[in-house]
């Protein structure tokens, strides 16, 4: 009847999981309590579980996001603290069952459920506004894609206080993964977490392939797009063609595990490097899925503070079409090691180094951007250089580990670690909270708090170098990753350090915190509030709709005429539009896409635990929801002009009335 | 204020890694071996030749930074700027050059030092130096070494003679792991049914760490080794010392050796049974294994192949 499931499967005897899971629970129902006594179940779920509007579905991917980065980073703090102690026989607090469970987690987390959430959050926010579009090209699919990611967010939650999670690193290499290795339910929670928030980001790539080419306003033909939105596309279409490897990648996994087949098994014909392979072909498109939409950010930040348009806007479409291409072909950078011979090394190799080029021409680019300009230090300024600088270091250590003959050494050792940090926190992380504080006016109306972004900057860059240098000079004492104790008293001094280092990124997370919390209370203060629209004084479309942007985003559809077309018509002081407001065509909101996400969830479950009633009620779940959908025709509704005329009227009311204080 | 606190940071700042290095032994730089000699000179040569444009860009954003800020005022300020064919010539050219000079390093480094590239070294009188074979096994937990010339095996202990060529072949009994030495240099992987090659030399006596570099489960923080480097008439000694050993290896007894163990102690076996490291091949290969000097498919006597119906 439960499969697999005993009570055995509940971790009692764990305190660490015992007290999280109090913690855990404390916090959910006090927040289910609050929700329940000012009673705003129907308002959360008629206005955001069930919406399809693309900004409310951003906010809520960036709040999974930060969920997340709380989660992976608690892992994080947890693994320095068991390397900083576990030393000359002292065992640690963690032992390896429970270690390798949290560095397995604490991979796959970051990447799937705080960057990818982060980054198509800001795809959701952005990228419509900045086309001048009303929504995206399939609303619905985008709620489908939204919980997809969060009940495989919640999937891979739940493994913390039922059975186990994976114990075999992010990427789950065989033939460590496969039964013979592997026998309990971690590597299917990872499994199945991925598969489902895999089909979630595939949808989302098919969404802003075909937003972003079919609903541009009109006149905006490619070589008008914004940088971010460039970047946007170009990450839909690494999405389009990475993510399905992925999945017929873990799906042959599955298949070994839950059939008995050979694929990756050492017998019967198995081969561990075609996993290596195929994980590859997805995993290296991924970090530049991850990484160009930090790019875009930068090059939309920077214009805008440094007063003066991107400095070569072709050459930076360029070099990101560029990467996308390259991307597809460095992936045996990640096994040189395997014996493949000097030929298909030097090949992989020069080909990494290739990469280098477009990026390095990016960095040329923001650095001439500012050249000449008017930079106004704000904390988002201060994100761009902490980035600028760590990540031209990042990007040189990735280069050397392309060199075959280096990396035979630097392979799989914590060189390799503060490598990918160093491009993942200090690129894609700095690039993604540079966006959270440049977009987060748009949408809630008023600006983030300015002392404590600032904060949160130097806890994070000064913590960074802590954290990661001494990785770095470990890896040079040949330490390798993924240990859970040693005996080398050189690498307990880094241990040390590492750990300063990563309780400065803490209190960096919690200035973070705190600087939403700071900027949520105080959003109604007269000097953080703006009824403009163009708090930042931008370049793009998105800052020529009020803060936040009404429902169905742009009153009149703008006609654009060339590159940063609305600066340029502020600056001369043109601007609005004689064309007549006109009904506008909007989608309803809709609860297939949570019902879609629940029984999801019931697959992913029964499937790990082998509950075949509950995976095939899931399914049919799934099904019935997706027939029902598509048997309703009353999806969508229209906005009366003079609802729209209304709402600019009350715009312009507030706009005078703020410059009247 | 401020004025004193910025130059003690600067010298903390310069000191920190002075601090980290103090006293430490830099595996990688401190190579005792050809082959990591290699490596050590590849990875300072290009970290130089990035260093060339990477110190630049970052000086260069620092500098910008503070002179274009909004409240100098005197800086020049050019508001519709964004386009200069000779910048742009620039920006594209001098990572192109550096590539360039870099890809030429890693075609010529992936060739001379490839791992499956034997080592040539001549004795005084020129004559050349033959090579000692050894045949690894990586199990779970711990490494099992065999020297076929020798007749002798041993576990999570690998003794060398110096300035003597090791050829080493390699493969998994359990899950893939990567073989590391970090002070002779080049790691290869370790794989069930396959076999891989490496060639290392160390060049002084001496007891250099070795390690299992691919996380491999539950053990893999103990499934180490020590590599001991000595002179041929230390090594001659060791030899004689592994052949006192009462413990042999066997289809027999190979099972029970290779069972999974954490922490595994050092192990000699006076005695091991030719063919057992094909037979550990070929177990995953349907009873065949192919000889990798000539190309042939060897198909392995059933009674070594007994090993696998055992487990």
């Amino acid at each position: 009847m439960l499969g697999k499931l005993t009570l055995s499967a509940i971790p009692f005897d764990v305190p660490i999981l015992v007290g999280t899971f109090v913690g855990v629970a404390v916090v959910g129902v006090a927040v289910l309590g609050l929700i329940t006594y000012f009673g705003k179940w129907g308002y959360l779920w008629r206005e955001w579980l069930t919406t399809v509007d693309h900004k409310r579905l951003g906010v809520m991917y960036i709040v999974l996001a930060l969920v997340m980065l709380f989660r992976g980073f608690a892992d994080a703090l947890m693994m320095r603290t068991q390397l900083a102690i576990a030393y000359n026989g002292n065992p640690g607090y963690l032992p390896p069952h429970h270690y390798d469970q949290i560095f397995s987690a604490h991979g796959t987390i970051m990447i799937f459920f705080m960057a990818m959430a982060f980054m198509t959050g800001l795809f959701n926010v952005v990228v419509p506004l900045q086309i001048g579009a009303r929504d995206v090209a399939f609303p619905f699919l985008n709620s489908v894609s939204f919980w997809l990611t969060t009940i495989s967010a919640v999937l891979i939650n739940v493994s913390l206080f039922v059975g186990e999670f994976a114990q075999v690193g992010w990427l789950a290499y065989p033939p460590i993964s496969e039964m013979q290795f592997s026998p309990g339910v971690g590597i299917d929670y990872y499994i199945w977490a991925v598969q489902l928030s895999g089909v979630g980001t595939l949808l989302t790539g098919v969404n802003f392939f075909t937003t972003i080419l079919k609903m541009r306003a009109p006149g905006m033909g490619l070589m008008q797009m914004p940088i971010f939105t460039w970047t946007a596309f170009c990450a839909s279409i690494l999405i389009l063609a990475a993510f399905p490897v992925l999945t017929v990648t873990l799906g042959c996994l599955s298949l070994d595990r839950y059939l008995g087949m050979h694929f990756f098994t050492n017998d019967g014909g198995g081969n561990v490097m075609l996993y290596l392979n195929m994980i590859w072909a997805w995993g290296h498109p991924e970090v530049y899925i991850l990484i160009l939409p930090a790019f875009g950010v930068f090059s939309e930040v920077v214009p805008t503070f440094s007063r003066k348009p991107l400095f070569g806007y072709a050459t930076m479409v360029w070099a990101t079409i560029a990467i996308t291409f390259l991307s597809f072909i460095v992936w045996v950078h990640h096994f040189f090691t395997m014996g493949a011979g000097p030929s298909v090394n030097a090949f992989f190799g020069i080909m990494t180094m290739i990469i280098a080029v477009p990026t390095g021409v990016k960095i040329f680019n923001w650095l001439f951007t500012m050249y000449k300009g008017r930079i106004e230090f704000n904390s988002m300024m201060y994100w761009v250089l902490g980035f600028m600088v760590t990540f031209s270091i990042g990007g040189m250590t990735g280069v050397m580990l392309a060199m075959p003959a280096a990396d035979w050494v630097l392979h799989n050792s914590l060189f390799v670690i503060a490598h990918f940090h160093n491009v993942i926190i200090g690129g894609v992380y700095f690039g993604y909270v540079t966006g959270l504080n440049y977009w987060w006016p748009k949408i809630m109306g008023y600006k983030m708090n300015e002392t404590w972004g600032k904060r949160a900057f130097f806890f994070w860059f000064i913590g960074f170098y802590f954290a990661f240098v001494p990785l770095y000079i470990a890896g040079f004492e040949g330490m390798t990753r993924r240990l859970n104790h040693y005996d080398n008293p050189d690498w307990h001094l880094q241990m040390q350090i590492a750990e300063i280092g990563v309780l400065l990124i803490a209190c960096g997370v919690v200035c973070q915190l705190t600087q939403i919390y700071v900027s949520i209370r105080d959003g109604k203060l007269p000097a953080n509030r703006d009824f403009t629209g163009d708090i930042w004084n931008g370049r793009t479309l998105e800052w020529s709709i009020p803060s936040p942007p009404p429902a169905y985003n742009f009153a009149v559809i703008p006609t654009i005429n060339g590159l940063d077309t609305f600066h340029n018509e502020k600056e001369q002081g043109l601007g609005g539009t004689d064309k007549p407001l006109e009904d506008i065509h909007m989608p309803k909101n809709t609860s297939a896409g949570v019902f879609i996400g629940v029984f999801a969830f019931l697959i992913g479950f029964g499937a790990i635990w082998y509950i075949w009633w509950l995976a095939a009620l899931g399914l049919l779940g799934v099904m019935a929801t997706i027939i029902l959908r598509s048997a309703n025709l009353d999806i969508d509704y229209y906005v009366p002009a003079s609802e729209v005329q209304r709402d600019l009227d009350e715009h312009s009311r507030k706009l005078m009335a703020q410059a009247a204080e | 204020m401020k004025s004193k606190i910025l130059p003690k940071l600067g010298r903390f700042a310069l000191g920190l890694p002075a601090l980290l290095l103090s006293g430490c032994t830099l595996d990688l730089l401190e190579p005792r071996g050809p082959i990591g000699v290699a490596n050590r000179n590849v990875i300072l040569l290009e970290l130089g030749v990035m260093l060339l444009i990477v110190i630049p860009v970052i000086i260069a954003t620092l500098i910008y930074a503070r002179k274009y800020r909004a409240s100098n005022t005197s800086a020049e300020y050019l508001p519709t700027w964004s386009h200069s064919t000779k910048i742009e010539v620039f920006v594209w050219g001098a990572p192109a050059i550096i590539v360039l000079a870099l890809g030429a390093i890693s075609a010529w480094s992936s060739f001379a030092f490839d791992p499956y590239r034997p080592l040539k070294v001549s004795d005084a009188s020129g004559a050349p130096v033959k090579p000692v074979n050894v045949q690894v096994v990586s199990l779970d937990w711990k490494w099992l070494f065999i020297y076929p010339d020798l007749g002798i095996a041993t576990i999570n202990q690998l003794a060398v003679p110096v300035n003597t060529p090791i050829d080493f072949r390699l493969t998994s009994d359990a899950v893939m792991t990567s073989f590391f030495i970090p002070r002779l240099g080049s790691q290869i992987y370790a794989m069930a049914g396959m076999q891989t090659q490496l060639h290392l030399l160390a060049s002084e006596p001496g007891d250099y760490r070795g390690e299992a570099a691919q996380y491999t489960g539950r053990g893999f923080s103990d499934m180490k080794f020590r590599t001991l480097a000595m002179t041929k008439s230390d090594f001659d000694a060791w030899v004689d010392k592994v052949k006192q050993s009462s413990d042999t290896l066997d289809s027999a007894s190979y099972p029970k050796v290779a069972a999974p163990q954490e922490a595994a102690p050092v192990e000699y076996f006076a005695h091991v049974q030719p063919g057992l490291f094909d037979a550990v091949v070929a177990k995953y290969n349907n009873g065949t294994v192919i000889d990798k000097s000539t190309g042939k498919v060897i198909h392995m006597q059933s009674a070594m192949s007994d090993m696998q119906m055992k487990e």
